[in-house]
């Protein structure tokens, strides 16, 4: 595909995203596409260690919930007893608190990185989903903190600066929709730019074969912590942003479940392609609503998923993306045109070496 | 000093279920190198077998265990036979999305099933404790670590002393070198998972009766089997045996001194410590990369 083409298609699809709320005037399906767009900004950022590095984070709802309380908290003020010393914070701007969520969701996963990468298999996996377990018990036991059940409530709304409008409320459907579209785009040009540049091709090498990428000097543990540390702040920043939407926060922000949803949605897509997360975001954003439409049980949505990723697995191991993607080559292939890349998607979605 | 001995004997009883826990999945590990994600969920659906038959049925308190583990070793066979099998020589993570969505399809059939609301079992051993001194313990209790016992002096008997126990351990050095050597591997793969599933499926039969049951039980069993194979080390079954005994003493007195609402954060806490200090476990075997 040439970069012409490329490029106009990127444009096309942003500029349909970008009028959609002008000619769409369902506020729920808004709303259906605000929570998608959000686990597709997890999504992709589970994608970077999932399909870029190889390792499986189980326990990536924890950066997402951390993130999510984090901002929560940083937003509103608290304070707590350490050993009956007072500690309290006054309540700072939003944008301010989300960097300060997307900052400390990082850091949890430099922490998480540095102590299970020190031996490989199947640790990562093991101590990331343990992770999301603490997690989930401290914001529920913690009631100084988290209000525990009884959720944080009245969390503030974005306020951002525009020049020559002013300041201007993230709030309701419409603005929120254009503030998720902006970050993933963002978290969409960060991806694409590390796993493009020389520590994502040392990423790729490693997952491809950690022996031979030792041998030629790459630093795997290195490369392995800093995927987590991207990858945990983008799932933070993805939950801080899903804070001031919702704009309440409770313990059920950790459950495994949505673990297991960005799962589910990464590899249906494909996982290693920068589009996977994406198509398997919307087709998982969208399923749940359209199930709902059918008065389906959620434990019978439950098990349907878990279904599916066997499935998948067994079927579709690359994902929807590639599979396209091989069909549309074979397709060209036989009807005698050049051999070209798909179009259907904006983005080169092989990133393989 | 008389509260800390009383911890020290509930930790005693329930390590015991602990051990069986770890030892069913560090086997399934060791053996056949899949992180087994139904493991919770084989221990809950034991769970929900007692209580089907004690309860609903009205059978017998043992024959009920009984039933309870054998259908448990019938549903890990089920599960090798039917997801792994074909799986055979597929990469750790593959295997591992496999049992994922096998957990989540099993839990939530146990919800739909048994509904949401916790059950009880009640159990036939008389209500009163046994006081010994300044100590105190309930029969089932005591009827829960005897069976345990038995159960993982059985385990280690199968795989020391049989036929099969060889095969297992032999399958567990080499694979290839096992099957030229006229194991059948397929055969010890859908034993180990069978065996490893029975220990879970038992571990819920016997603790339902000591605490409750409802369908997302199986998450934390699987956590606490996953820190406490951890930190014996992958595979080694006597590390799981240990590592079940130290996690239910870090989580009594964890429970008992700390808060109770943090009781179920002492596996995790147990793992970074081991992560730390000792990364491939208390009983490291040569090999250790998954």
């Amino acid at each position: 595909m040439s970069r012409a083409v490329s490029l106009a298609s990127s444009v096309a699809w942003v500029g349909f995203l970008v009028t959609l709320p002008l000619w769409m005037d369902n506020l729920y399906f808004l709303h259906v596409l605000i929570i998608a767009g959000i686990f597709i900004v997890a999504a992709m950022s589970l994608n970077l260690l999932l399909g870029y590095t190889g390792q499986l984070s189980l326990g990536h709802v924890a950066f997402f919930g951390i993130g999510a309380y984090a901002s929560s908290l940083c937003s509103l003020g608290f304070e707590i007893h350490v050993l009956d010393v007072p500690i309290t914070l006054a309540p700072k701007p939003v944008w301010f608190s989300m960097l300060v969520a997307v900052t400390f969701a990082g850091l949890c996963g430099w922490f998480i990185g540095k102590i299970s990468f020190k031996v490989r298999g199947a640790y990562f996996v093991i101590v990331s989903v343990s992770f999301a377990e603490v997690t989930r018990l401290v914001a529920l036991n913690w009631l100084e903190l988290t209000q525990g059940p009884m959720a944080l409530n009245n969390i503030p709304f974005l306020k951002f600066w525009f020049p020559g409008i002013g300041d201007v409320d993230i709030l309701g459907k419409v603005p929120n929709y254009y503030l998720v579209l902006g970050v993933a785009i963002v978290t969409y040009v960060i991806i694409r730019r590390l796993v493009h540049s020389r520590a994502g091709r040392a990423m790729i090498a490693l997952r491809e074969n950690e022996p031979l990428a030792t041998s030629v000097g790459i630093d795997v543990t290195r490369f392995l912590v800093l995927a987590t540390v991207v990858s945990a702040a983008l799932a933070g920043l993805a939950g801080a942003v899903y804070a001031h939407y919702v704009r309440i926060v409770d313990p059920d922000v950790f459950l495994f479940i949505y673990t297991v949803t960005m799962v589910i949605m990464v590899i249906t897509g494909g996982k290693g392609t920068l589009a996977g997360p994406i198509v398997g975001g919307l087709i998982f954003g969208i399923l749940p609503e359209v199930l709902r439409g059918f008065e389906v049980k959620p434990e019978l949505q439950w098990i349907v998923y878990g279904v599916l990723m066997i499935l998948i697995v067994y079927f579709l191991p690359d994902g929807i993306v590639p599979a396209v993607r091989d069909a549309w080559k074979r397709w060209t292939g036989r009807t005698g045109a050049p051999p070209a890349e798909p179009t259907g998607t904006a983005v080169p979605a092989e990133a393989r070496p | 000093m008389d509260q800390l001995l009383q911890h020290a004997l509930n930790a005693m009883i329930l390590g015991g279920t602990y051990a069986l826990l770890g030892i069913g999945l560090t086997l399934i590990f060791g053996i056949m190198r899949v992180v087994n994600f139904t493991h919770g969920e084989v221990y809950a659906f034991g769970a929900y077998m007692m209580y089907m038959f004690v309860m609903l049925i009205g059978a017998n308190f043992i024959v009920s265990l009984v039933l309870a583990v054998v259908l448990g070793v019938m549903l890990g066979a089920l599960i090798e036979i039917v997801l792994l099998r074909r799986l055979r020589g597929a990469d750790i993570d593959t295997t591992m999305l496999v049992m994922i969505g096998a957990g989540i399809a099993m839990q939530n059939s146990e919800q739909l099933v048994w509904s949401g609301v916790a059950k009880s079992i009640n159990s036939p051993f008389p209500s009163a404790p046994l006081v010994m001194g300044a100590v105190s313990v309930s029969w089932t209790r005591l009827f829960v670590f005897a069976v345990a016992v038995v159960l993982i002096a059985a385990t280690y008997a199968l795989i020391q002393k049989t036929r099969l126990g060889k095969s297992m351990r032999a399958t567990f050095q080499d694979r290839e070198a096992a099957a030229l050597m006229g194991v059948r591997i397929d055969r010890v793969h859908t034993a180990t998972f069978a065996l490893g599933s029975g220990l879970a499926a038992a571990a819920g039969a016997l603790l339902g009766p000591v605490f409750v049951v409802y369908p997302t039980i199986g998450d934390l069993a699987s956590l606490k089997a996953f820190a406490i194979v951890i930190l014996g080390g992958l595979g080694s079954i006597p590390g799981a045996t240990i590592g079940g005994f130290i996690l239910a003493f870090m989580e009594e007195l964890g429970a008992g001194y700390v808060s109770s609402g943090y009781r179920d954060a002492m596996g995790f806490l147990l793992i970074i410590v081991i992560l730390l200090v000792k990364p491939t476990g208390l009983f490291a075997r040569k090999e250790r990369i998954g």
